[in-house]
């Protein structure tokens, strides 16, 4: 390879709560502009901010979640800039004593390329939204604080990302855990999810390791620009070294944009006095001490993780970690389904594949959640349960699910009325074999001089066994019974 | 018709409660002394006569029903204009306030509503309360009524000349580095900073938050506790508020404290000292001897790095909270914000506009303690200023832990000098500075500061004593101070008006 890429993620992620980080305020999406606001959010003259101890308690959930130390004492700090979308011109943040350091998220290894792995995460700190500024036309920008004042956490991980198919798969994961835990719901398209990306290269040249100047690129609104910023900006750095010859030493970092309908980061204006935030502890509020007595509480309130979803799926259900992955990736509606229908049929493997093959296919063809899928978990175990006693054959079964997908009607109705069932008496069977040898002689004949592999002549024997069975027949014992037959005949 | 010259918030509440006379005929009464004084002292800068009256009317009413009244039913309370009032002009002193009218109200405000007090009008003041004379504000300097040449204090000099002269029995100031204390001193009335947390800052336009704090101005200390108690309490609007019980500090005002134990602050008798406000306060001193008071010197020894930790901790604090004020959401936006010379040629729009809308809109005073206190957060700078003045911060703390394990009640002069003339500083930041020497120390230390009048100058002047408690032993520092006021006559003296 001729170099190797190095990411580092800023991700911002808005809390699910109520009210502001601190006010009363409402949080709703989607509403017309500035109608979101109450004195607070605006930062009008005398106006106070008190904490969301809720907005506080989810940022805790969160961070132990990801195995951070937690603060025992934390405080709020204002980070000092001017700009339109910040109604105080500061910002309530956290600086040198977050509430929480450290932390890691375990990426699964992806088909994309992805090797996987851990991610460490170097803190995660709870701060206000800002609004949002839209470029409009005429020359005007226009701002919209119902944003402003929202519960905001920020967390930052280590520079230790290789590659872009790994960058992407540990923002889904993030993803997968805040909205398991509950903290957030993540979309990036409402921008409660928000990433930028620190990304430079590592290039061997003349036995040496050079690294490229670091650019940050901002302005990620989709998983799919993410992946299309980093690799095109690998591509522009890796051109751009080969040109100037430019390394980390030789240039201050760089803020890119990111234009998704060009396809490429372009420099971006800095914020004013980007460079000094002038911070200082927030006279305002009062530092938050956090016990022991909290975190374990906190702690408690915290189910199964996907990674640990994942494990036990791996380990107690045996499954393949693709597989498992597959089940756990698609959120908690998916791995719930898929639980409920292990747990009641004992088979995991056999309800991963139908889950897999059948449920989500069918659920992806119609644009379903697992929530609106007509067949209910308990209904699949059924009709798995009776595949498993022979009761009906894999193909039948198939066709049943597809029946109960199609008319919501119960397993027993549907069996009952299409003649459903599974011959799987040894007799009957044996003389839908011997009715079949007698209507082909010619396979015989193959069989017994040798001509054709025993293989393929029972294929085509056991299609004519089920076809004059109407599918019915037990298709394991069809084999079987073939089996022992065709070695008679080819002696 | 009552004298209003001699009248006080307490006297008032009983002519009322015995029905021998109205809420409104008392309202109207420090409206028509407004009319003929206020010309001459430019003590109000916002005075809506009907509104006074309507709220006077409707205590009446509520009286004549019969219904429950509150502490300060009908009384009037004068408001610096550093108070948020609802749909009322609250502006600071400053140009950038211009035309604001908060769609709320300061949670003392409403506490105050509660009490069925009746709000007269909002006082001048120094602009943004960055200022010890009441000389930069937009809206011209209030004068002092003892000689209207001087100076009334600041930084809330219009609410201190509002209660001396008689324009209202009670106010309410704020006071960040002694500008309650400063202005009753220099006005001779009583002025109270509590204990930082006690009384809630919703709604007070920030200065410096970790030092601001609002206060009660009057007469006598009687007065002063009954609004005091009205004010004070923990809001869940204020994080900073602190939860602790407010004493019923009107009810226990006449008990003798238990301990009178006093300490003079050596510190505040050093050079700079005006002789004749040292003889009063050492007067002051024989005074409390005589009533059984053991008292002692006690050193403060960091307190001679009080005003410089305060003017890094104070204009570092300003710099941001001021920065609001950018002419976007609210307050002066500048009408002509085109590029003013090459360099601006290259600056958007927008931050042309901000720039143009805050040079307009502040006056020189405020615009020196942002630039100060931006250059002393500035990254390289803030150890070595911001930081530091953290630090003495904390020795002028423990100074005072100290100071009360010895006393209980610590006593000096509230300032040094008494009022001085108009203009006679104005040139002069730094001599200006100085007029808050003995008041600073307690902001930074968060503890409780009272001044009351303790004796006139040879040509007239009042001059204020200052006692100092331990943090929400405001209820002995009452006590204490009512000690003295018992024994003296110089809370009844009046300034020689027409």
């Amino acid at each position: 390879m001729e170099y190797t890429i190095v990411i580092g993620l800023e991700v911002h992620v808005q809390l699910l709560t109520e009210s502001k980080m601190f006010s009363a305020c409402g949080t709703e999406f989607g509403l017309p502009p500035n109608v979101q606001t109450d004195p607070v959010s605006l930062g009008m003259p005398g106006t106070l901010p008190v904490m969301n101890r809720k907005a506080f308690e989810l940022a805790l959930k969160t961070a132990v979640a990801l195995g951070a130390e937690i603060a025992p004492f934390t405080k709020w700090d204002r980070k000092n800039y001017y700009y339109p979308d910040l109604p105080k011109n500061y910002q309530i943040s956290q600086y040198d004593l977050p509430f929480s350091r450290g932390g890691s998220l375990s990426i699964p290894a992806r088909k994309d390329g992805g090797g996987g792995g851990q991610v460490t995460l170097t803190r995660v700190h709870l701060e206000e939204d800002t609004g949002k500024l839209t470029h409009g036309s005429g020359g005007f920008s226009e701002v919209d604080l119902n944003r402003a004042g929202i519960p905001l956490l920020e967390i930052v991980t280590e520079p230790e990302i290789r590659s872009v198919a790994d960058a992407k798969g540990c923002l889904e994961e993030l993803r997968l855990t805040l909205r398991s835990l509950g903290v957030s719901d993540c979309e990036m398209q409402e921008g409660s999810l928000r990433c930028d990306a620190n990304v430079n290269l590592h290039i061997p040249h003349e036995g040496k390791m050079i690294a490229t100047p670091i650019v940050e690129i901002k302005n990620l609104n989709s998983f799919r620009a993410v992946e299309r910023a980093l690799q095109y900006e690998a591509e522009r750095q890796y051109e751009a070294w080969k040109k100037d010859g430019l390394t980390i030493h030789d240039a201050f970092k760089e803020t890119r944009g990111w234009s998704d309908p060009e396809g490429i980061t372009k420099p971006q204006r800095q914020k004013e006095t980007a460079a000094d935030y002038r911070y200082f502890p927030e006279p305002d509020l009062v530092p938050v001490v956090v016990d022991q007595e909290w975190i374990d509480r906190v702690r408690s309130s915290i189910g199964e993780l996907p990674t640990q979803r994942r494990a036990r799926f791996e380990s107690d259900h045996g499954l393949s970690p693709y597989d498992a992955n597959v089940l756990v990736e698609q959120g908690e509606e998916v791995a719930d389904y898929y639980d409920a229908v292990a747990k009641a049929t004992g088979e995991y493997k056999l309800a991963s594949n139908w889950i897999q093959q059948d449920v989500l296919r069918v659920a992806k063809e119609r644009k379903i959640s697992l929530a609106e899928f007509p067949v209910r978990p308990d209904a699949l175990a059924d009709l798995i349960n009776r595949v498993k006693s022979k009761q009906l054959n894999t193909n039948q079964g198939r066709e049943v699910l597809g029946k109960m997908i199609e008319s919501g009607e119960s397993i027993d109705a549907i069996v009952t009325a299409g003649g459903y069932g599974m011959v799987s008496d040894r007799g009957a069977i044996l003389e839908a074999i011997e009715a079949a040898l007698a209507a082909n002689p010619k396979a015989v004949e193959d069989l017994s001089n040798g001509k054709k592999r025993p293989d393929a002549v029972k294929g085509f024997l056991r299609g004519q066994v089920m076809k004059s069975t109407g599918g019915k027949a037990d298709p394991a014992l069809v084999g079987e019974l073939l089996d022992a037959r065709i070695a008679e005949i080819s002696g | 018709m009552t004298d209003l010259t001699r009248a006080t918030a307490a006297s008032l509440l009983s002519l009322m409660q015995t029905k021998q006379v109205s809420a409104e005929e008392i309202a109207r009464g420090y409206l028509e002394r407004a009319e003929k004084l206020n010309p001459g002292l430019n003590v109000f800068v916002h005075l809506d006569a009907e509104r006074v009256l309507d709220q006077a009317r409707v205590v009446d009413k509520k009286r004549q029903s019969g219904g429950p009244l509150g502490a300060l039913a009908g009384v009037p309370v004068a408001i610096k204009d550093v108070l948020c009032v609802q749909g009322e002009p609250t502006t600071c002193g400053s140009r950038m306030l211009r035309g604001f009218k908060p769609p709320y109200d300061a949670t003392v405000i409403t506490r105050l509503r509660q009490a069925d007090a009746v709000l007269i009008g909002k006082t001048n003041m120094d602009e943004f309360a960055m200022g010890s004379s009441t000389e930069n504000s937009a809206y011209g300097p209030t004068r002092n009524p003892w000689d209207p040449e001087r100076i009334p204090g600041g930084s809330s000099g219009g609410s201190a000349a509002a209660v001396a002269a008689d324009l209202a029995p009670l106010s309410l100031g704020s006071d960040t580095g002694g500008s309650i204390r400063q202005p009753a001193a220099v006005c001779g009335i009583v002025g109270l900073k509590p204990t930082y947390g006690r009384v809630s800052r919703y709604g007070l336009i920030a200065f410096a938050s970790s030092l601001d704090q609002i206060g009660p101005f009057s007469h006598d200390l009687a007065d002063a506790a009954l609004l005091m108690e009205a004010i004070s309490g923990r809001d869940p609007m204020d994080a900073t508020s602190v939860d602790t019980p407010v004493p019923a500090y009107s009810t226990t005002l006449d008990t003798p404290p238990k301990s009178l134990r006093i300490g003079l602050v050596r510190e505040f008798f050093g050079e700079g000292l005006d002789p004749e406000v040292a003889a009063s306060v050492r007067e002051a001193v024989r005074v409390y001897e005589a009533a059984g008071a053991t008292v002692k010197d006690v050193s403060l020894p960091h307190s001679r790095y009080g005003a410089p930790a305060y003017y890094v901790v104070a204009p570092a604090e300003c710099s941001s909270n001021l920065a609001r004020y950018d002419g976007t959401i609210f307050g002066h936006r500048a009408e002509d914000f085109s590029a003013k010379s090459p360099e601006e040629e290259g600056l958007p729009p927008l931050v042309r506009m901000m720039m143009a809308s805050r040079s307009e809109g502040f006056g020189a005073e405020v615009k020196r303690r942002i630039m100060l206190g931006t250059f002393a957060l500035s990254a390289g700078y803030a150890d070595q200023y911001y930081t530091q003045a953290l630090k003495v911060r904390r020795l002028i703390r423990n100074d005072f832990d100290a100071a009360f394990q010895e006393v209980d009640v610590l006593i000096g002069p509230t300032t040094p000098t008494a009022a001085f003339k108009l203009g006679e500083k104005s040139a002069d930041p730094l001599a200006m500075y100085l007029s808050d020497i003995y008041t600073i120390t307690t902001n930074l230390a968060g503890i409780p500061g009272l001044s009351i009048p303790c004796g006139l100058t040879s040509t007239g002047l009042p001059v204020g004593l200052q006692l100092m408690a331990p943090a929400f032993a405001e209820e002995n520092l009452l006590q204490t101070a009512r000690v003295f006021e018992r024994a003296t006559d110089w809370h009844t003296r009046r300034p020689p008006l027409a």
